[in-house]
C-alpha cells in the first residue's frame, strides 16, 4: 500500500546549462513530519523545493504537490513559504505584508492571530524596509503561516536571527508540526536539523545519498572523534594508522577515526603534555561532512 | 490558555474548509490597494510624477506659453491636452520598469509565484496604481486648466479626455513591464528614461518638431494618445499652431487606437513570456 505524502518528487532530473542541479531524485514529503534538507552549497536543496513549489519544471519525473501540479493554484493553497532571498514590499507596514499574502489564502488567520503567534506584534506598524535583518526573517515567517498552511517549505529560516528568536521560531515549528502541519526545512545549522527533524535528507551532486532519522543518520558512520590540546604536528599523525582525518582549530587538536583505542594511546606516549582529552561519538555535523565527502569522492 | 494557544496553526485541523467564492476578488483587491499604498509612500515615485506635470503645466503651459502666445486662445487646449499625455506616461513606464525590475531582482515576483497569489494580480495591481495614479495627475491638470488657464473645454471633453488618457496609459505600463522583465533594478531607470524621453519629445508636446523629425513622430505611441485628445478638445497640434494652419488635421482615431492597442499587446506579450519564464 503506498503511504501517503503531501508533496513527491518522483524521478526528476533538472538541469540548468552544464550544471545537473538534481539527477533522478525521488522525494516524499509526509502527513505531520519535519522534514530538513542538507547538503553542501550546490546539492540541490533548493532546487528540490523550487521544483515542489512549481518555480522550476523537471526537465524528466514528476512534481506533485498535494496531488496536484505544483503549478495549480488550489494545490498552492495548502502551503506557506519562507523563501532565502525575497525582499518584500518595502514601503509596506508589517501588518499590511501580512493582510495582503492571507488575502491569498482561503482561512487566513488575522494579521494580529499571526504577529501573536511569531512574536511580532511590536513590528506591526513599522515599515519593513526599516526592520533589522533579524526582524524581517521574523515577519517572513508569520507571512508562511499566516494561511493556516499544510505545507510548510522553509528555506534557511533562522539565518540572520539572534539566539532567542531562533528559539521561539523552534518552538513555533514544534507546535506546528504538533498540530498537524509538515515542513520542509533547508538549513546549515546542523544543531537546527537535530533539534527539530523527523526525518533528515542529505543530499549531494543533486541526488538523495541517506535518508532517514536523526539517530539513524548517524547510526550510518561509527567514526568518533578524539579532541585534546597537543602539541604534535599534524602532518606527524596524518602518517598513524586508522587515521581519517585531522585538524586543528581555536579549541585544539581533533582526530576521527573509526578505531580510537589505539590512536589514544599512542597520542599518550608520544606527547606527554596532552590536554583536554574527549572522545565522543560522531554528531550529525560530523556525520553530513563525512557523507557528502564520501558523495564526492 | 492564552489566545495564542487557542489559535489553529493548520488548517490539518480544519479540512472542510472551502474555498470562498469571492477568494480572488479578495486577492485583486488587497494587491491593489496595496500597490498605491506603497506607490503614494515611494518619495522617488509619487513627488514627481503627481506634482511635476501639474507644475510644469502651470508654469510653463500656461504662464509662458499663455504670454508668448498674446494670449492666443487656440494655444490654450492644446497646451492642456499636451501636459496631460506628457501627465500619465511617467506613473505606466516607471512604475512598471522601476518596480518590475526591483522586484524581480529581490526575488519577491518569486515568491508570489510560488504563493497562491492568483496568476494576474500582480500585473492588474500595478495597471490599477497606474490608472489612478494618472486620475490623480488629470484631476490636477484639470483644475489647472479650468481656474488658472481658463480653458473652453466642456465636462465632456474633460471626462473622454481623461478616459483616454487613463486607458491609454496602459501602452506606457506594457513599455515599462518589458523594460522591468528584462533590465536589472540598477539599469532599469536608465532604460526606460531612454524610451520615456524620445517618446516624449518626439510626440511633439513642447516645441514644433523640425521638418526633418517630423515623420519620426509616427514611431511614438505618446503621439497616437495625443492625437486621439486633441481630437477630442478640437485643438490644434503644436506644429499646426506654429505652421499657422490652424486646426491641424488629426492622425485618424481609429487608426490611433489600434497602434496603441497593438504597442500594448506586443510588450505585455512579450514580458508576460519572459516574467513566465524567469518568475
Amino acid at each position: 500500500m503506498k503511504r501517503e505524502c503531501l508533496a513527491e518528487l518522483s524521478g526528476v532530473s533538472k538541469r540548468f546549462g552544464k550544471v545537473q542541479a538534481v539527477d533522478g531524485l525521488d522525494l516524499e514529503v509526509r502527513p505531520g513530519e519535519l522534514l530538513a534538507l542538507l547538503g553542501q552549497n550546490g546539492a540541490g536543496k533548493s532546487t528540490a523545493i523550487a521544483l515542489l513549489l512549481g518555480l522550476e519544471r523537471p526537465d524528466s519525473g514528476s512534481a506533485v504537490l498535494f496531488g496536484l501540479s505544483p503549478l495549480d493554484i488550489e494545490a498552492r493553497r495548502g502551503i506557506g513559504v519562507m523563501m532565502q532571498e525575497a525582499a518584500l514590499v518595502p514601503e509596506l507596514r508589517v501588518r499590511e505584508q501580512i493582510e495582503l499574502v492571507a488575502s491569498y489564502y482561503p482561512d487566513p488567520m488575522a494579521p494580529g492571530e499571526a504577529m501573536q503567534l511569531t512574536h511580532t506584534e511590536s513590528l506591526a506598524e513599522r515599515i519593513y524596509a526599516k526592520l533589522s535583518p533579524g526582524q524581517k526573517r521574523q515577519v517572513q515567517f508569520a507571512l508562511a503561516i499566516c494561511g493556516r498552511p499544510k505545507l510548510l517549505f522553509l528555506d534557511e529560516p533562522t539565518v540572520g536571527l539572534d539566539i532567542q528568536s531562533r528559539e521561539l521560531m523552534w518552538s513555533s515549528l514544534r507546535r506546528l508540526v504538533s498540530e498537524g502541519a509538515s515542513i520542509v526545512l533547508t538549513t546549515h545549522y546542523i544543531e537546527e536539523a537535530e533539534a527539530l527533524a523527523d526525518r533528515v535528507v542529505v543530499l549531494a551532486k543533486g541526488r538523495e545519498i541517506a535518508s532517514g532519522t536523526v539517530s539513524e543518520m548517524r547510526a550510518l558512520v561509527v567514526r568518533k572523534q578524539i579532541s585534546c590540546s597537543s602539541t604534535l604536528s599534524l602532518d606527524q599523525i596524518r602518517t598513524w594508522p586508522d587515521v581519517d582525518s585531522v585538524r586543528r582549530d581555536h579549541k585544539g587538536l581533533h582526530i576521527t577515526a573509526a578505531k580510537v583505542e589505539d590512536l589514544v594511546r599512542r597520542l599518550l606516549a608520544e606527547d606527554e603534555d596532552v590536554e583536554d582529552l574527549e572522545i565522543h561519538r560522531a554528531g550529525l555535523a560530523e556525520t553530513f561532512t563525512e557523507l557528502t565527502q564520501e558523495s564526492v569522492q | 490558555m492564552t489566545a495564542a494557544s487557542a489559535t489553529t496553526l493548520s488548517s490539518e485541523l480544519n479540512p472542510q474548509v472551502q474555498v470562498p467564492s469571492d477568494l480572488p476578488w479578495r486577492a485583486y483587491w488587497t494587491e491593489a490597494k496595496y500597490e498605491v499604498i506603497r506607490a503614494c509612500r515611494a518619495p522617488a515615485f509619487a513627488i514627481p510624477f503627481f506634482s511635476l506635470p501639474v507644475v510644469f503645466y502651470v508654469l510653463v503651459g500656461i504662464f509662458l506659453v499663455g504670454s508668448m502666445s498674446h494670449g492666443d486662445p487656440r494655444v490654450i487646449p492644446t497646451m492642456f491636452v499636451n501636459w496631460a499625455t506628457f501627465g500619465v506616461m511617467g506613473p505606466g513606464m516607471f512604475g512598471f520598469g522601476m518596480f518590475v525590475a526591483t522586484e524581480r531582482e529581490q526575488g519577491l515576483l518569486r515568491l508570489k509565484r510560488a504563493l497562491p497569489m492568483p496568476t494576474a494580480s500582480y500585473v492588474l495591481a500595478k495597471m490599477a496604481m497606474t490608472m489612478i495614479f494618472g486620475a490623480a495627475v488629470m484631476a490636477t491638470l484639470i483644475l489647472a486648466a479650468v481656474f488658472l488657464a481658463h480653458a473652453r473645454i466642456t465636462l465632456m471633453q474633460y471626462l473622454l479626455i481623461t478616459v483616454i488618457d487613463v486607458v491609454g496609459s496602459l501602452s506606457f505600463c506594457a513599455i515599462g513591464l518589458f523594460i522591468g522583465s528584462r533590465a536589472s533594478a540598477k539599469s532599469a531607470p536608465a532604460f526606460v528614461n531612454l524610451a520615456y524621453l524620445p517618446m516624449m519629445h518626439l510626440a511633439g508636446l513642447f516645441y514644433p518638431l523640425p521638418k526633418s523629425i517630423q515623420p519620426l513622430e509616427f514611431i511614438s505611441p505618446a503621439f497616437y494618445l495625443n492625437q486621439l485628445n486633441l481630437h477630442v478638445a478640437r485643438a490644434a497640434s503644436i506644429d499646426a499652431l506654429a505652421l499657422a494652419s490652424g486646426p491641424s488635421s488629426h492622425a485618424r482615431p481609429l487608426l490611433c487606437i489600434a497602434v496603441l492597442t497593438i504597442v500594448t499587446l506586443c510588450f505585455g506579450i512579450l514580458a508576460a513570456r519572459r516574467l513566465k519564464r524567469l518568475g
